[in-house]
């Protein structure tokens, strides 16, 4: 079984840390091989930032792939530029506090997930990839959610004014993606 | 009673007959590193680091550690010696087509790093080994086998004063010109090296010593016409003495 | 051991340290500045030295002087900064310099795109510099054999007192991937190691036991006395020739292809096979000396083809493949250059289109 993820959005929506979350939950995950594959380049400013991060019980192959599982978009540029590459089939996460275009394709499922908005309910806009990580993660059970949150709360540390705020972020977002499952 | 008043450096080999043009001072500074060397008692801690042209034909000469880097690289090769092994006594033997034109880059910014290390720099205007080609402390009007009318200020610039330029650095700890051209500079020459190393076994930093010297063979004169040029030409143009020096300050 | 995620660039640089790596000089470039950004925190913690040298140029030359004094060091930069060091790679090989170095390939000719590639191949293994000095060569394919290659890359440096270049590409040096890092060399084999060096190492010496490093010589005698024991020394590597072998045996197509190609080709063969599909993959893993000897497994009367995989336009590991080949069966290739990654869907196309045919 091998999953592979392309995050995409604009530079400082922590399109990259929820990528390498993710991927560093699964290193934890002994059982899983898992690469992370940060797309840099001029496009990194002003445009779109982006990642990819294959989760398998094999071997991995590609670290990138011209077409991908899932897709997550938190801006419309992302949707306009990795929409064609999502395979039949696939799974689509969208920011819809910010994408508000309508996804034309009949052959994937769409999970909408007003992160924007919900993170600054939460008192903090910068929360927004943590909420997205839980909807992923509810939503896919690709990996336990427990080890998710494990590994969050360690690379915040030392951050602890943040704890219970990205605590209640990866709840909601868990909370959310299980219910879009359902 | 007999009194020994002078003897050969151990630090040159003896049985080296030199392979150096007559009139040539490479010889004479060879010898006075090797006096130094043996004066401050670190012969078995020197590790020299030649250029390439007629400097690296030292190793003929040299009886302690020598390595011969790049053309232009030696402040580079010796960069890593030194900062691996502060023990040693690390310093450059350099031309100026090497230290001053490809090398300039890598001097400027050892200098400016402000490396514990010492640079010998011989200055004698030209390209030696190559066959007489400009330098960039050729002087103006003077003629090279690439500059065949003589160095003009519109088409060639003006001589580069090595000195002056790192003396702009803030790190450089000693920079002094001297010249082997009369005995008296000989003498100022050898102190001015012992003081460079001395403030490496210190650990001073940088200090870098110019050396105006002659080259008879493509200069187009002999032994002694070098010596008046030196002189008369070289010396006005690369004027003697302490450019800079931080003990002063201390 | 247990296993930690990290980038390529910096689990390279640090299976460097853990090999006893004490000096490293570089100079910035897309995409390996996690190399020197990761020495430079990391040197002070163990006694090591990091300088960002002014340029790529002066920076093989710094490591080149470490090298000269004993010291295990290493540099790295990518393709048109490679370019630059050719002359301090040669002058190390000229001398018989041991260091170990890294080129984090990106697209080209010129300054190229800042994107991988695999545009290095012949440079990197037929004529890194002037003089026509060998070096073994070793291409990972994941993080992990970047890190291991990088550790044993300083025992064949000092093994054979000679440069050895670590040739990974922009897709290893940024991507993260979960590796067990190998174990650190303690201070004392550390020291060890340059004291077993010393008879020739410019550390300062007695009267009489002086060290002269020269990266050539005034007598033409001499130095083809050299050339001929350097030749001696490239032909005892046959013993170090490292390939992967996978599904070969009854393989109508074998994919050629080393690096991140190889291991992208590989998933492709992986998927064929589950259609039935016989595809198999050589992937050499020291890329010079080349496992020309590999090839010969192939049963050329079942084989169709050897499919060349290789992100460079034009192809030039296709040269030393055909070399292995011998025209027992035709050379097809599926291509990529100037940054694109190569595609796991264009070798499942172009293995297809073969096995069809």
């Amino acid at each position: 079984m091998e999953t592979n993820l392309c995050v995409a959005g604009f530079g400082g929506q922590g399109v990259m840390t929820l990528g390498k979350f993710l991927a560093e939950a699964a290193c934890d995950d002994s059982s899983k091989n898992v690469t992370f594959f940060p797309s840099y380049g001029a496009e990194q400013r002003g445009g779109t930032a982006n990642c990819y991060v294959v989760i398998s019980d094999e071997e991995i192959g590609a670290p990138i792939s011209t077409t991908m599982d899932d897709l997550i978009v938190m801006n419309e540029p992302s949707l306009a530029k990795f929409l064609p590459r999502l395979k039949k089939g696939g799974r689509l996460f969208i920011n819809s506090s910010i994408v508000k275009t309508e996804v034309s394709r009949e052959d994937i499922t769409v999970v909408k997930a007003p992160v924007t908005d919900m993170a600054f309910a939460l008192g903090s806009g910068k929360v927004l990839n943590v909420l997205m990580l839980g909807v992923y993660v509810g939503y896919t059970a690709v990996l336990d959610e427990g080890l998710v949150w494990n590994l969050v709360e360690h690379k915040l540390g030392k951050k602890v004014a943040l704890l219970e705020t990205n605590r209640a972020a990866f709840e909601q977002g868990l909370k959310l993606g299980k219910e879009a499952r359902a | 009673m007999e009194e020994l008043v002078y003897t050969r450096t151990k630090a040159v080999f003896e049985n080296a007959v030199s392979g150096f043009c007559p009139g040539c001072m490479h010889s004479t500074v060879a010898k006075l590193i090797g006096e130094v060397l043996e004066e401050l008692d670190i012969l078995d801690k020197a590790v020299c680091v030649k250029g390439i042209g007629c400097c690296g034909l030292q190793s003929n000469y040299f009886a302690f550690d020598n390595i011969t880097a790049a053309h232009g690289r030696a402040c580079a090769a010796a960069t890593g010696i030194k900062r691996t092994n502060p023990a040693s006594l690390v310093f450059t033997y350099q031309g100026d087509g090497d230290l001053a034109s490809i090398g300039l880059a890598e001097t400027v910014s050892a200098a400016n790093r402000g490396e514990n290390f010492s640079v010998i720099f011989i200055n004698n205007g030209i390209y030696g080994m190559t066959g007489g080609q400009m330098a960039p402390t050729t002087l103006v009007g003077m003629k090279a086998s690439t500059a065949p009318w003589g160095r003009k200020p519109e088409e060639h610039g003006y001589p580069i004063h090595v000195c002056e330029l790192l003396n702009e650095l803030t790190a450089p700890y000693y920079l002094e010109r001297t010249s082997c051209n009369n005995p008296t500079n000989v003498r100022k020459t050898k102190k001015a090296i012992k003081k460079a190393f001395q403030n490496q076994l210190d650990g001073k930093g940088f200090s870098l010593v110019e050396i105006v010297t002659g080259c008879p063979t493509n200069w187009g004169t002999d032994a002694l016409g070098s010596l008046d040029f030196i002189e008369e030409k070289m010396l006005p143009e690369f004027p003697l003495g302490v450019i800079r020096d931080k003990s002063k300050e201390d | 051991m247990s296993r930690v995620f990290m980038k390529g660039c910096e689990a390279i640089a640090e299976a460097a340290v853990r090999a006893g790596c004490r000096f490293f000089a570089g100079y910035p470039i897309t995409p390996q500045n996690e190399i020197p950004e990761y020495f430079s925190r990391r040197m002070p913690e163990v006694g090591g030295v990091f300088v960002q040298g002014e340029s790529e140029v002066a920076s093989i030359s710094m490591v080149y002087g470490a090298g000269c004094a004993g010291t295990r060091a290493m540099t790295s930069s990518s393709s048109c900064g490679i370019a630059l060091k050719s002359e301090g790679i040669s002058y190390c090989a000229g001398a018989r310099i041991p260091m170990v170095y890294c080129n984090v390939a990106r697209g080209g000719p010129g300054v190229g795109s800042i994107q991988p590639a695999q545009m290095d191949y012949l440079q990197a293994t037929k004529a890194s510099g002037n003089g026509g000095f060998q070096m073994l060569v070793f291409a990972p394919s994941t993080v992990q054999e970047a890190v291991d290659l990088t550790y044993a890359a300083f025992d064949y440096a000092d093994r054979d007192r000679n440069p050895v270049l670590i040739l990974a590409d922009g897709v290893i040096g940024t991507m993260m991937e979960s590796v067990e890092l190998p174990p650190m060399r303690s201070d004392e084999e550390i020291a060890a190691i340059k004291d077993s060096k010393k008879k020739w190492t410019a550390l300062g010496h007695r009267l009489g036991e002086h060290v002269d490093i020269e990266p050539g010589f005034w007598s033409t005698l001499d130095q083809q006395k050299w050339n001929e024991e350097a030749a001696a020394l490239y032909l005892s590597w046959e013993k170090d020739l490292q390939w992967e072998e996978y599904c070969v045996e009854d393989a109508e197509l074998v994919i050629a292809s080393y690096g991140i190609s190889a291991r992208i080709a590989k998933s492709a063969v992986n998927l064929l096979r589950r259609e039935g599909l016989k595809v198999g993959l050589i992937r050499p893993i020291t890329v010079n000396p080349f496992p020309y000897k590999a090839f010969d497994r192939i049963d050329y009367s079942k084989c169709k083809a050897v499919l060349d995989v290789e992100m460079s336009i034009p192809a030039q590991f296709v040269k030393d493949v055909s070399v292995a080949v011998k025209d027992r069966c035709p050379i097809e290739t599926c291509l990529c250059s100037g940054g694109n990654i190569m595609s796991r869907d264009d070798i499942l196309a172009a293995c297809k289109k073969i096995l069809e045919a």
